[in-house]
């Protein structure tokens, strides 16, 4: 066998070698759009962090943190849903994965309209993208491009549950899939844990 | 989806009680959130509460936890080294407040 040949064989070796990490490609895939999303997140996040250590008038327009908690419960319940829907799925309960996929997405829908509801009570305020009757216009920019680009991903999660979990149920899809998707819902979970502290918390009226 | 993986996650215990422990650390940050501090140690005491909750999100409801060691380390690495590398500017954030030359 000559050199050529070796190298090629190699090569053939090194491709069909399987998967990086031996874990499914599919969830690989996931696993890196979620780092890069972090990446996203954190360089919004440290970006909102400059602007307003560098602002002295932030403003600090939160009265309440009623809404805000509820959201947060939803969010980190609907993520024990999600575990209860792959729980099901890996033992073969079929109906019962589409239904905790569904309670799931109800959850999403839930969160995402208390979300809204927020969105409006601070426009009613007078807060657009560009100036608010508190402070630095700065601060409106920040805000509903953070938690514009959070409820984003809720919005997409949403669609994405409805979709993978009818499938699933259809016999298209099965617990792996359920289980990649699962990933991408608790990484939005993860991220609003981020999201309250520092846009909303540290900006309570006191 | 792997066997190992199967093995490494837990029951529903688990799950409940990574859960629970998600609920009372976000509840500290509420409770944080109406403490008489400065914003810098608030936003301290914060920021440490929300790595703790995203750890145990990310190992234990994502799984990473039961992962292949190899795929743990580079996740952990890059993840935490590019998120590091992004607070270099963190000092010059103050500047317009501390009314340093060239700032106005």
């Amino acid at each position: 066998m000559s050199q050529a040949d070796l190298t090629m064989e190699g090569h053939a070796t090194g491709l069909t070698a399987g998967p990086a990490f031996s874990i499914p490609t599919k969830k690989l895939a996931m696993w890196l759009f979620i780092i890069a999303d972090t990446m996203t997140f954190a360089a919004c996040l440290v970006a909102y962090g400059f602007l307003r250590n560098g602002t002295p008038d932030w403003p600090r327009p939160f009265h309440s943190i009623t809404n805000v908690a509820l959201m947060t419960f939803i969010l980190l319940t609907s993520s024990l849903t999600m575990l209860l829907g792959l729980r099901s799925a890996k033992m073969g309960d079929q109906a019962g994965a589409f239904r905790w996929t569904m309670i799931t997405a109800a959850a999403g829908i839930v969160f995402a309209l208390l979300h809204v509801r927020e969105w409006l009570g601070l426009i009613n305020e007078g807060m657009t993208l560009f100036k608010n009757p508190w402070g630095t216009g700065l601060f409106g920019a920040s805000f509903f491009s953070i938690t514009g680009l959070h409820l984003t991903h809720v919005t997409a999660g949403v669609i994405a549950l409805v979709v993978v979990g009818l499938r699933y149920k259809g016999g298209r899809y099965n617990a792996d899939d359920i289980e990649i998707l699962g990933l991408y819902w608790h990484f939005v979970d993860l991220v609003w844990m981020f999201v309250v502290p520092l846009v909303y918390l540290l900006n309570l009226a006191h | 989806m792997t066997t190992a993986q199967e093995h490494k996650s837990g029951g529903i215990g688990k799950d409940l009680t990574v859960y629970l422990c998600l609920l009372a650390l976000a509840g500290l940050q509420f409770v944080i959130a109406y403490q008489n501090i400065d914003a810098s140690q608030m936003f301290v005491r914060m920021l440490a509460v929300a790595i703790v909750e995203a750890v145990l999100a990310v190992m234990f409801f994502m799984h990473l936890w039961a992962e292949k060691r190899g795929f743990l380390l580079f996740v952990a690495v890059f993840t935490i080294s590019v998120l590091l590398a992004m607070q270099y500017g963190w000092t010059d954030s103050f500047r317009m407040l501390v009314g340093a030359p060239f700032s106005k």
